[in-house]
This record gives structure tokens, sequence and C-alpha cells, in this order.
């Protein structure tokens, strides 16, 4: 053959595979509106910057008939490419071709693009979208994989690792997401669980839909094991592009800088946010957004733990990770949920070197039978941890209210907070007022002749010396105290003087975290 | 930003509630899991529950037998297994709620002691 006819060979081969599974499959996974696993990888990375590896790798079933099988690239595509630039790993499970199931070639290409990822130092990015392990292939797909999640293990805080779940991804197999950074969900498309509603049926007896089990509502709302939630596969791919352009491309790195952008201050006036009753709730997202660059505010696990907020921004040019308590929902108590959420976030940061600004209005924990058998004190515990094991910037601003444990948790002076600020209207105290005037005048008040009259004048006289920034600025527990309207000064000034920050942790392999 | 996002709801609707911390009163919006937690029952050890749903393949004991603590009372079969459920405490069989080859499901009542 000459070289005419070897390319032409070339171009059919590679036209065979590129069909997947055939027209008929790539229709019904339409017709239930989702896109296939190329117009994935082609929607996410920049216009014609992927280039695709092992696509001509076949697979290794010899069970049941399935060395008669022709299974294009064993159903998964992997490759590099950019996004916005940044250099990026991806592959993507293809469900037209065998179910997207998993068999020991399927798993070989996806652990070659992981080691690949890890040898580059860049993201990977998986797309999932299968029916599971191959059960032809047997114990082959076990070992996939475990091989998988090894890896997944190993990477962690080494390069960042983003999971896209945009089908069903059940059994074994919903392990690796869990393992990854960050898993994105889209409504009635993505479906996470370890047993399906069958199994689930036969064995327990249990009727329940597969979107009420597992559905991406489900995981962003009620489990936490979604980080963005989306309502078609175009935001998906939105917020993927989103995430990047604020994460650094490996744990060597800080992030990108981008160009310094102020806030949008007359859309987030931070003045008129704070409502004059402390009692009054007020959204803390408006407070971020009145000192970010650009007002560009990325919340990550939005509708989980919603009394608790984290997201990425800009200060001046530079990725900082938001920790934030939301009056709006259950008074920015924190709980089981938020301790879980905030303190996974803030060792993220801590591992890809990016600076934690912490926002502090909260009343303390959330009292409750319900609570303390669900275990607060162990999962609290974590974001104590969290902090204090963090060595990156760490920048607090106590805005209203940091009663008691409340108080020592939300990255105070002493988790080793380099810069904590406070506003005129902290109050920073071992208990409300109402609470400690109780307790520390017990006696006087039930000798009063009006117990009531005295008890409402003891709460008055706690208040006015306790329920205010002073006491612990008169310690150096705060090193400022400022107005509302110089936090993002104080802010950008302090990333400024931190940038070459050096922390260093006592030797140890690791340390035990209340898991 | 998903726009099915409750808190903006809530918002809309003006869902705010009060919330006790501490003897001080937060106005504030209550997450649908705070709301939805089941009211705290003490465990009465006097009933003895399926902690699994599954089905009865047999029955050890009869009503008014004295049975003592660690006494095999009947196997549930669940998750591929025989589940043994033996006597908590020492006390009389009272009543038998189940009979054999029943499914049952999780908390369902099986045995009563008196």
């Amino acid at each position: 053959m000459g070289l005419k006819q070897k390319t032409a060979d070339l171009k059919k081969r590679m036209r065979e595979a590129v069909k997947g599974g055939g027209s008929k499959a790539i229709e019904k996974q339409k017709a239930i509106g989702k896109k296939t696993a190329r117009e994935r990888i082609l929607s996410i990375v920049d216009p014609k910057s992927f280039h695709e590896y092992d696509l001509f790798v076949e697979h290794a079933g010899r069970d049941f008939d399935m060395d008669k099988k022709y299974l294009p690239g064993d159903g998964v595509i992997t490759g590099t490419g950019t996004i916005s630039g940044y250099p990026v790993c991806i592959y993507a499970q293809d469900f037209t071709v065998a179910g997207g199931s998993l068999g020991w070639a399927h798993a070989k290409k996806i652990i070659k693009i992981m080691d690949h990822a890890m040898k580059l130092k860049i993201p990977i990015i998986g797309i999932n979208d299968s029916g599971g392990a191959r059960i032809q292939e047997g114990v082959n797909a076990l070992a996939g994989y475990g091989e998988i999640f090894y890896r997944n293990t190993q990477a962690s805080g080494v390069i960042p690792q983003i999971s896209v779940i945009l089908g069903p991804c059940a059994g074994g197999a919903v392990y690796s997401p869990a393992l990854t950074d960050f898993v994105f969900v889209v409504e009635n498309v993505s479906k996470m669980f370890i047993t399906g509603p069958e199994v689930i049926k036969t064995v327990l007896g249990e009727d329940i839909s597969m979107e009420e089990l597992g559905g991406a509502r489900v995981h962003a709302e009620i489990t936490g094991n979604a980080h963005f939630f989306a309502e078609s596969e175009e935001e998906c791919f939105d917020q993927i592009k989103d995430l990047i352009s604020f994460i650094p491309w490996n744990n060597d790195k800080k992030a990108d800088p981008f160009p310094k952008k102020p806030p949008k201050a007359r859309q987030y006036n931070i003045d008129e946010v704070i409502p004059a009753d402390p009692r009054q709730p007020y959204d803390v997202r408006d407070i971020i957004r009145s000192i970010c660059d650009d007002s560009e505010f990325l919340e990550i696990q939005e509708l989980f733990a919603a009394n608790i907020v984290i997201g990425f921004a800009r200060m001046a040019g530079q990725t900082v990770g938001f920790v934030a308590n939301q009056p709006l929902m259950l008074a920015g108590v924190l709980d089981v949920d938020s301790s879980d959420k905030a303190a996974r976030f803030i060792r993220y940061c801590d591992a890809f070197n990016i600076p934690i600004v912490t926002l502090v209005d909260l009343p303390g924990y959330l009292p409750g039978i319900e609570q303390e058998h669900a275990g607060v004190i162990r999962h609290g515990a974590k974001m104590l941890y969290a902090y204090s094991e963090a060595t990156v910037p760490k920048i607090t601003v106590i805005m209203r209210k940091a009663y008691g444990g409340g108080y020592i948790a939300m990255c105070s002076n002493h988790l080793r907070a380099d810069f904590v600020c406070a506003w005129p209207t902290a109050e920073i105290a071992v208990m409300g007022p109402e609470g400690a005037a109780n307790i520390i005048f017990r006696n006087e008040i039930k000798a009063a002749e009006n117990p009531d009259e005295m008890r409402k004048q003891k709460i008055k006289e706690y208040k006015n010396k306790f329920a205010n920034p002073y006491v612990a600025a008169a310690y150096g527990y705060v090193d400022a105290v400022i107005e509302a309207k110089e936090t993002r000064n104080f802010i950008v000034h302090a990333l400024d003087v931190s940038s070459l920050k050096v922390e260093v942790a006592p030797k140890k392999k690791h340390g035990i975290p209340p898991f | 930003m998903a726009e099915t996002n409750n808190v903006q709801q809530d918002l809309k609707k003006g869902q705010f509630k009060s919330l006790l911390v501490e003897n001080i009163k937060y106005r504030t919006i209550l997450t649908k899991k705070y709301q939805d937690k089941k009211p705290y029952a003490p465990k009465d050890i006097k009933k003895i529950t399926a902690f699994i749903p599954g089905t009865i393949t047999k029955i050890f004991v009869a009503p008014k037998k004295k049975v003592k603590a660690g006494d095999k009372l009947l196997n549930l079969e669940a998750m591929k297994m025989e589940n043994i459920i033996l006597a908590a405490v020492d006390g009389t069989i009272k009543l038998i709620a189940v009979k054999e080859g029943e499914k049952v499901t999780k908390e369902m009542v099986l045995i009563e002691l008196f």
C-alpha cells in the first residue's frame, strides 16, 4: 500500500472508532436530553484544543463471546486539551458503547490519563456516564475501579480533580467522584447511588425512583455529595470553566492572577447590607460581593448546609476562598452539615495555596438532641482541625455575633488566623447577653423584688460591658477594629503582605482528623 | 446560579421563622432538614423491633414463655444472612406480632415483653 492508501485507511479506522456505539445508540442518548461523550469534551475544552489518545484501544474481554464484539475506544474517550488556555487532562465515558460499562481496557485508559495528569502536574476532569462494571469481565472490572480509586487518593491534594456526573454513576463507580475535589451534577441527568432502586426493592422491599434516590437535587441539597448543581449540561460546562479559572494547575503553584477590579459598589454597598437590629438577618453573599473583585463570587455547595457559605472570589486579582456564616439560614449557626462543608473546603484551599477569608456572624452551634445524636461534637471538631492545620494566609473579619465555641471555630486568633479584624457591630463574648446574664447574675435575679426587671437590667449591663469587640481587642485577640467600608482594604493589604508566608507544622506522617 | 434555589424562593415568600439559640430569638429561614427532623422518642426496650427489612424465617418462642437475656427469639433473614435476634433483657413474652414467612419493614415491632 502506498502512502495515500495508508492515509485513507487511517481515516477510515478513525471514522469507525469515532462513531462510538453507532447512530441508533446516539439517538437514544439524545432522546433523553443527554449529549454524547465527544460533544461534552468538545464543549468544555477550547475549540480545536482537544487531542485524543487511545482511540484504537480494544477491550480485553474473552468470556461470554466478548471477543466477537468491537467496542470503539472501549467506551471511554481520553485526552488532553486546554480550558481558557489552562492545560487539562480529560476523559468522558461513552454511554453509547456497551452502556459505558467499565472493563479492564476502559479502566486502563482512565488510569493512563490519570497517571499522565500526575506527571504533567495539571488538573484532571472525569465525565462519568456509565452503567457500571462490565459484568462479562468479572473481577477485572473491579480491579479497574480499584486502580482508579487508588490514583484518586494519590492525586488528592496534588492536582485538582473534577468529576462531572452526566449519567448513571452507580455501585462501586460512584466512589471515584467521592474521592475527587469537586462533583458537578445536572438535574434529571445525574444519578448517583451505591445500590439502585431495583436492588433496594428486592432486598429491602422499599420503593423509590432513581431521581428521588440519587438524582442531582438529592446530592446537591441533602447528601452534600455534589458541589455544583446545574439545570442543563451547558450551564454545567460554564460552571466548570468558571471553577478552572480560580484554581491553580497543581499544588506547587498559586492560582493565576487576574487583572485587579473593584467591586460593583453601586449594586453592593457594604454599609447598606447589615441591618441595625442584630437579630435581623441579611444575605452574607451580598457582603462578599461588596468586597470582592467585580463582585464575582463562585459559590460551592450552594444548596447544601446553606447556613454556611463557601466559594471562590478574587481580591485584587488573587483567588481567595471565602467561608462565611449565613444569618439568612438557621441564624448562621454551625451544625453537622455546615461543619463538614466548611472543613473540607478549608483543607482544599490549604492544599492548593489559596488564602482563606472568614466572615463571622453566628450565635453558636445549633442546639438539639438531633444534632447531638448526629455527632455534632465529632463533625464540629473538623472545623477546628481544618483551620488549625491550614498554613495558607488566614484572614478573619468578625462582623456581628461571635459567641462561645462558634467564635473559636470561625478562624479565631487562637487557631492562628494571621489577621483578625472586627467591625464596631461585632459582639465577641462567651455567650449572648441573655444567656450569660441568666447564669452570672442568677442570685441577684432570684433575690430581687422584681426578677424580670432585674434580669432585664442585668442583661443590659452585660450587653454594654461585653457585647462589643473591645474586650477581645484589649487582649489582642482582635488585631484591629475597623469600619465595615474599610474591609476590602484590610483584606487586600493582608494578602499583599502575606504572599511569602511560611508556617511549619510539627513533623508527622499526617494527623488523625475527626473523620 | 440555579434559579430554583430554595433561599431565593423563601425570600420571595417571606418564609422567615424564629430560631431560639441561647435564649435569643433570631429571625431567619429554617432549612428543610431542620424542619423535617424527627422528634426524639426514647427507645422502649420491651418492644423488640426489626433493625432491617427482611423475612421472618423461624420463631423460637411463644406468648407467656419466660426468656433470659441472650435467649434466641427469632430469625430474621436479610442481606443474604440469617440474623438471629436475641433477647436483650430477662422477661416474659407478651405477644408475637409476626408469623413465620412474614416480610417485615424496618423498625416494625416483632415481639413485645411484659
